[in-house]
Parts: C-alpha cells; sequence; structure tokens
C-alpha cells in the first residue's frame, strides 16, 4: 500500500472528528441534568420535540441520580438542573450554585411489592404503618442507596416510621446504589419491597410478580424543581438558552405538554407551576 | 419492539445508535493505534534503564478498568478539571478520546511483542542496510502488519464491548451520546430485558462484521501486495 | 555530494570473538585489501561467518581491534552484506530495490531500480511480492540490494549454499561480473569447487585460527601447511 493511500485514510478518519469539535459552544443546545427516572418515565421524549419545534434548542438530557444530577451542575457540566429534592434544591442555590428555583410539576412515588405480601400491608394507604410493618416482620426490602431523590424520599418515610435500617443495616434491608429500573429488577428477582415512582413503575415491563401494595399517602407525592446553573460560577453555562427552557416549563404551554403525557392512558406528572 | 422488528423495519434511531458507537471505537482505535504501535515498536527496540519497569506498566495497563478510565476523563474533562475549556464532556469526541486511552495500552504491549519477535529476524539484514532510528520502526511495523491487524482487532473489540467509560464520559445522551453498549445498560435498567438481549446480539454481529472485513482485507493484501 | 573514501584495506589486528563463554576467533590478523575476491574457506564452525560479521561491524570484537582506511562511518555506507538466508521485506521485489536505496541515501529512480533488476536478471518480477520468489530469486534479490548501495566492499556469507547448480552459476556470474567492475568481493564458501572458480585469494579457517592464507593459484597448487593439505584433500578432521 502506498505510503501516500495510508496517510490519506488515517487523514479521513481523523477529519470526522473534526467537524464535531470547535462549534460546541455556538451550537443551539443546552445539557440538562436530570434524574434516571424522570428520563425512564419517557417524558423527554414527549415534551422535548415540541420544545424544540418551538424555540430550535436541542436539549441534551443526562441521567443520574439526584446527588450526581446536582453535582453535575455543581461542577458546571450542565446549564440546567431538573431534579425531585426540594431541601437539596434550595441548598444548592443558596450555596450559590443555581440562580433560582421554579417549581414545575409533582408525581407521586408507590410502594411495590410481591403478591405474597410477607407483611400483610397491601392496598393500605398508610405509607410509614406499612414501612413499620415491613421492619417487625423483616421481609425483604430493596433501597436505591444512591442519593436519588428517590432515596431521599424514602430515607424521609424511614426517619417519620422512627427506624434507620440506612444507618443499622439489618439483613433484610438491601441497599443496591443504582436506578430505578434495576432496583425493581431487584425486588422482583428478590421477591422485596420497593418504593417507586409512579412512572418508571408504569413503564416498567418486568413486572413479574409486583404489584403496587401501598398509594396515595399525602407523603408519598414527589415535586419537581428546575434551576439554571450559576453563570457567576461558571461562565460557559449557556444562561439565555437555560433560561428560555425553564420559562417554557412554567408556561402554560409547557404545563399542558407535561399535563398531556400519559402512559397506558395514565396522567404521570401534575403541573404545579408556583406552587411546590 | 423486538430488535429484530427495529432492524427490519429500519429504525432510525437504531441505526443512529449502531453508526455512532462504530464512529467512535473506530476513531478510538485509529488515535490509540497511532500512539500504541510507535511505542510498542520503541519499546521492542530501544534499551534504557526501566525498560524492564515500563514493560510490566504497560501490560499490566491492558487491565485497566474502563470505568476507571471513564472517571479520571470525566474528572480532567469536567468544566471544574483541569482541561475544562476544552468543553468536550458529554459529547463523542470525550467517549473517543477514554476509550483511546483504554485500548493504547493493550496495543501497545501486543505490537512490543510482534516487533520484538521480528526484530530477532530482522536484525541482521537492516543493521547491515544502515537502517536506523525512524525508517525502522517503520519498517519493521510495515512488514508486520498482518500480525498487527490482530492486534487492532483486540483493542477494537475490547473499546466496543466497554460500557462503564463510555456512560460516565458521554453521559448516554439519547440522540447525541448513546452507544450500543450503554442502549443495552439502560434497556437493562427499564425492565425490557428481550430487547436489551437483542441489541446485544446485534452488537455482537456488528463486531463480527468488522473483524470479518478486517481479515477478509488482510487476506487480499497477502495475495496481492504480499 | 556523495562521499567515495574506500574503506579498503579493511585491517584486523589481533582480533578475538567469543559467544557468551564459546571462543570462536582468537588472534585474527589479516589484510582486506582491494583486488580479486577473497574467500574464506574452512570447515563448519570455523568462525568464517563470523569474520565476516566483524569485518562488516555487525559484531564487535572481544579483543583487538579493526581498522579501515576511511573512517568508521564512511566505512559502514561502502560496504554491502549478502545473508545466507537473506530476509525478504513483505513487498514487491522492485520495492525491496527501492528501500536499500533509500535506506543509502540514495533517489529511489524507477530507472535505477530497472538496471539493478536486470543486473541479477530479475528484470521480469519487479512486482511480485518478493516473499513469493524462489530461493535463488531472493538470493539474486538479495545481491540487488547490496549493490543498491553501490558498495566498495561486497561480503557474502555462503551465497549458494542452498541453491541448485543453475542457480548457483547464475550468482556466481553475477559476482564475477561485479568483482570486474571494481568491487572488492568478501565472500564464505565451503564450496571447493567455487573458490576455484572465483578465489583470487584465499583465507583458510580453522580451530578459530587463520591456518593459510595467500594468492589462489598458490593455495590450490601448491599449499604450505599440512592443514592445508589435508583440507583440500577433504580429510581435515578437527
Amino acid at each position: 500500500m502506498r505510503l501516500r493511500l495510508r496517510q490519506l485514510i488515517v487523514l479521513l478518519l481523523f477529519s470526522q472528528l473534526a467537524p464535531a469539535l470547535p462549534a460546541a459552544a455556538e451550537e443551539k443546545a443546552i445539557v440538562v441534568a436530570s434524574t434516571t427516572s424522570t428520563q425512564d418515565s419517557g417524558l423527554f421524549n414527549f415534551i422535548l420535540p415540541m420544545f424544540k419545534a418551538k424555540t430550535g434548542i436541542d436539549v441534551r438530557v443526562i441521567a443520574q441520580g439526584t446527588g450526581q444530577a446536582l453535582d453535575t451542575g455543581r461542577r458546571g457540566d450542565a446549564d440546567v438542573v431538573f431534579v425531585h429534592a426540594k431541601p437539596q434544591e434550595e441548598k444548592f442555590v443558596a450555596d450559590g450554585f443555581g440562580v433560582k428555583r421554579f417549581a414545575v410539576m409533582y408525581n407521586d412515588f408507590v410502594l411495590i411489592g410481591p403478591k405474597s405480601d410477607p407483611a400483610k400491608i397491601k392496598g393500605g394507604n398508610d405509607v410509614v404503618a406499612a414501612l413499620q410493618a415491613i421492619s417487625k416482620t423483616e421481609a425483604p426490602f430493596v433501597s436505591r442507596g444512591d442519593k436519588s431523590g428517590t432515596h431521599a424520599a424514602e430515607l424521609a418515610l424511614w426517619k417519620e416510621a422512627n427506624l434507620d435500617p440506612a444507618n443499622t443495616k439489618p439483613a433484610w434491608y438491601r441497599e443496591i446504589g443504582q436506578g430505578m429500573g434495576a432496583a425493581l429488577n431487584t425486588a422482583g428477582a428478590m421477591g422485596a419491597y420497593v418504593l417507586s415512582d409512579r412512572g418508571t413503575w408504569i413503564s416498567f415491563k418486568n413486572k413479574g410478580e409486583l404489584a403496587i401494595v401501598v398509594e396515595g399517602d399525602r407523603r408519598l407525592f414527589n415535586q419537581y424543581g428546575v434551576i439554571l446553573v450559576n453563570p457567576a460560577k461558571h461562565p460557559s453555562v449557556k444562561k439565555d438558552l437555560g433560561q428560555a427552557f425553564i420559562d417554557w416549563l412554567v408556561s402554560g404551554e409547557g404545563q399542558e405538554a407535561i399535563r398531556a403525557y400519559k402512559i397506558d392512558g395514565q396522567q404521570l406528572f401534575f403541573p404545579n407551576a408556583g406552587e411546590g | 419492539m423486538t430488535a429484530l422488528e427495529l432492524i427490519w423495519s429500519g429504525d432510525a434511531r437504531l441505526f443512529q445508535i449502531v453508526g455512532l458507537s462504530l464512529f467512535v471505537t473506530l476513531s478510538a482505535t485509529v488515535l490509540a493505534a497511532g500512539v500504541g504501535m510507535p511505542l510498542g515498536a520503541l519499546l521492542a527496540l530501544s534499551r534504557f534503564p526501566g525498560r524492564h519497569a515500563l514493560i510490566v506498566l504497560v501490560n499490566g495497563a491492558m487491565g485497566l478498568p474502563p470505568v476507571v478510565v471513564g472517571l479520571v476523563v470525566f474528572l480532567l474533562l469536567s468544566r471544574s478539571g483541569p482541561l475544562g475549556e476544552l468543553g468536550i464532556l458529554f459529547t463523542p469526541q470525550a467517549m473517543i478520546i477514554a476509550q483511546a486511552i483504554l485500548i493504547a495500552p493493550i496495543i501497545a504491549a501486543l505490537t512490543r511483542q510482534v516487533i520484538e519477535d521480528l526484530w530477532a529476524e530482522y536484525r541482521d539484514e537492516l543493521t547491515a542496510m544502515d537502517v536506523a532510528g525512524a525508517r525502522r520502526v517503520v519498517a519493521l511495523l510495515w512488514d508486520a502488519r498482518f500480525s498487527l491487524i490482530t492486534t487492532l482487532l483486540a483493542g477494537f473489540g475490547r473499546a466496543a464491548a466497554e460500557v462503564g467509560a463510555v456512560m460516565i464520559v458521554g453521559g448516554n445522551i439519547d440522540g447525541f451520546t448513546r452507544v450500543m453498549t450503554t442502549t443495552i445498560a439502560l434497556e437493562t435498567s427499564k425492565g425490557n430485558l428481550p430487547l436489551a438481549i437483542g441489541l446485544g446480539l446485534v452488537l455482537i454481529a456488528v463486531i463480527l462484521a468488522v473483524n470479518t472485513l478486517a481479515w477478509a482485507a488482510r487476506g487480499w493484501s497477502e495475495r496481492h501486495v504480499g | 555530494m556523495r562521499d567515495r573514501s574506500n574503506p579498503l584495506p579493511i585491517e584486523f589486528q589481533d582480533v578475538a570473538y567469543a559467544a557468551g563463554n564459546t571462543p570462536i576467533l582468537n588472534a585474527i590478523s589479516l589484510a582486506i585489501s582491494a583486488g580479486p575476491p577473497t574467500l574464506l574457506l574452512g570447515p563448519n564452525g570455523s568462525g568464517k561467518t563470523t569474520l565476516l560479521k566483524l569485518a562488516m561491524g555487525l559484531l564487535t570484537p572481544v579483543a583487538g581491534r579493526i581498522l579501515y582506511a576511511s573512517d568508521a562511518e564512511v566505512a559502514r555506507r561502502r560496504c554491502a552484506f549478502v545473508f545466507q538466508k537473506p530476509v525478504m521485506l513483505r513487498r514487491s521485489a522492485a520495492r525491496n530495490i527501492a528501500f536499500a536505496l533509500k535506506a543509502a541515501a540514495r533517489a529511489p529512480e524507477a530507472a535505477t531500480i530497472e538496471r539493478l533488476l536486470q543486473a541479477v536478471g530479475l528484470g521480469g518480477v519487479a512486482e511480485r511480492p518478493a516473499r513469493r520468489l524462489s530461493g535463488g530469486e531472493q538470493q539474486r534479490l538479495a545481491l540487488a540490494r547490496a549493490l543498491a548501495r553501490d558498495p566498495a566492499v561486497l561480503f557474502l556469507d555462503e551465497p549458494t549454499a542452498s541453491l541448485d547448480p543453475a542457480a548457483t552459476k547464475s550468482v556466481e556470474d553475477i559476482i564475477v561480473r561485479t568483482a570486474a567492475r571494481g568491487v572488492k568481493i568478501v565472500m564464505a564458501t565451503h564450496d571447493l569447487g567455487q573458490a576455484r572458480r572465483l578465489a583470487g585469494n584465499v583465507v583458510l579457517l580453522a580451530n578459530g585460527g587463520i591456518v593459510e592464507q595467500g594468492a589462489a593459484t598458490t593455495f590450490f597448487q601448491a599449499p604450505a601447511t599440512a592443514m592445508a593439505k589435508q583440507f583440500l584433500a577433504g580429510e581435515l578432521i578437527l
């Protein structure tokens, strides 16, 4: 093979890299750090094309646990943070990493369990009592254990039940350090209870022997907030494009788009901008 | 929808994901070869204090955990990190860099072995012809090209199969940095196990296709250029 | 400007060589001067190959020194070597020659390559992969590669040892023509007939030392030492 031909091929391959490299800053795109449960619910696939059609802005969603998403915002690797852990979000703004928190929508958590129901809690609407029953009967329970919004909600509920399995680490409490889908898979395989957001549960395709055992308790409501990462801390943040996204989410149009998203005919998210 | 249905219907997203996977991994292989092959050849041909320690290090680096490589590259490319100015975190470019770092040691270590073996055969002739330095390295690498194809395929395979590095530095962004392996991980976590397995088979088929093409190219070249 | 200094005469002064703990050559003193071909004779293991490699600079003496009329670097450039089992580069015959030309800092022009191939009778196989040539053809290509360096001295290590009579004759013809052009030939062989045909001078090696050396005619017709006589009679047992 002639030397020139070889060089040409290498050049061709590298030229694939070149066009994508420079214009990252000028692209009409933002990075939004959100959570795996929101991503898995399919909400973004539904509402983002509407936003793009209206503004031409590409929204690139990085789906992580809440803790990691906020960390991504702190580092300046995302332009907007969109999670569901109000205390952590308020701290994020108070610490100067975010500009302002806007409430967007809420969904709810449900307690999932095996059909065999060893703790005998099925059909109840008191999640705290249910958790106490699980602890008493030492029925297996899967925790996400990953600093996510769901994990934070789960820990808050154990606290209300005057229990602390995350620290006492009894054998029936299984921390897996992974996302909602993985937690449901594991719970199904182990015949264990698990706290899940309704959205992920509805679209979860591997339900097996699992079913909802407790729902409707007000303490299971899950509030979402959206925050622009502070450009004073990270000048590279695309503040105009990011703010455009936030403005759309809380506007009539965005809220209606959220309301319109359904799985199996069920609405998952309840828009409540200005309230939560 | 099963994976077969996706392929049959020419699903645009599936093809985009496969295309991106090939682009990232092939680019990473070329980049790693550009660094790893000369390095391996130099290791084979030079003698310097600490050479054996360096060889052990390079061999050991073949076992670098992908997720660790991903984490290190993430910290380097983050806006809060030393190379944040580049702004390439969560882009395919970051994925290419991470994978290239991951497989460069494999390519270097295997190249070193191939060139060392070849040098034993070529030493007298090349020395008699006054061939040294860069010319010597290029001549040996070129003559070893058939063995080195296997080295490249080893690097390619390792990169094509990994998920840890590309997940962390790419962010698995739908339509932008989502590749075959991260898609499989995602579908598994969503409980779409049949789809995940189907995609796994597609990935294996793509890797086999690349290997087949490479092997055919090698055969053709051997017959016509010798 | 191409350097035309000639490395000849090459002088060995009390040169010794050992491979690890095994001595191969002891106290060799020898002068290789311009003129007709010098042939190295001797039983297997007598050190012929080692002596050639020392002269070429591929090996370093363990004792003694080797002196060149020009400085060592120039000497390297004006010497070429043909190995008993030459290594063909994985490319065409023509590109093998181009490679040798470039390594010798000469322009790899098509005309030069063509001429070199014709000189060794390989004009018709320029584009064939070198590894697919026959044994004799590969040996001739190795010769062409060596001649591409435009050497003042050409070392050959038993170049026809593995060739059939026809191929042997082709190679010998090329060597004779090369010698006639003024290139000094230094060649090892175990073929007495070949030595008789080609030699101008003979050096007989045995037991790591020089047994006898001198003009070929003298050596073959009136050998001075008993060992030489035994060797010529095929009765040299060590």
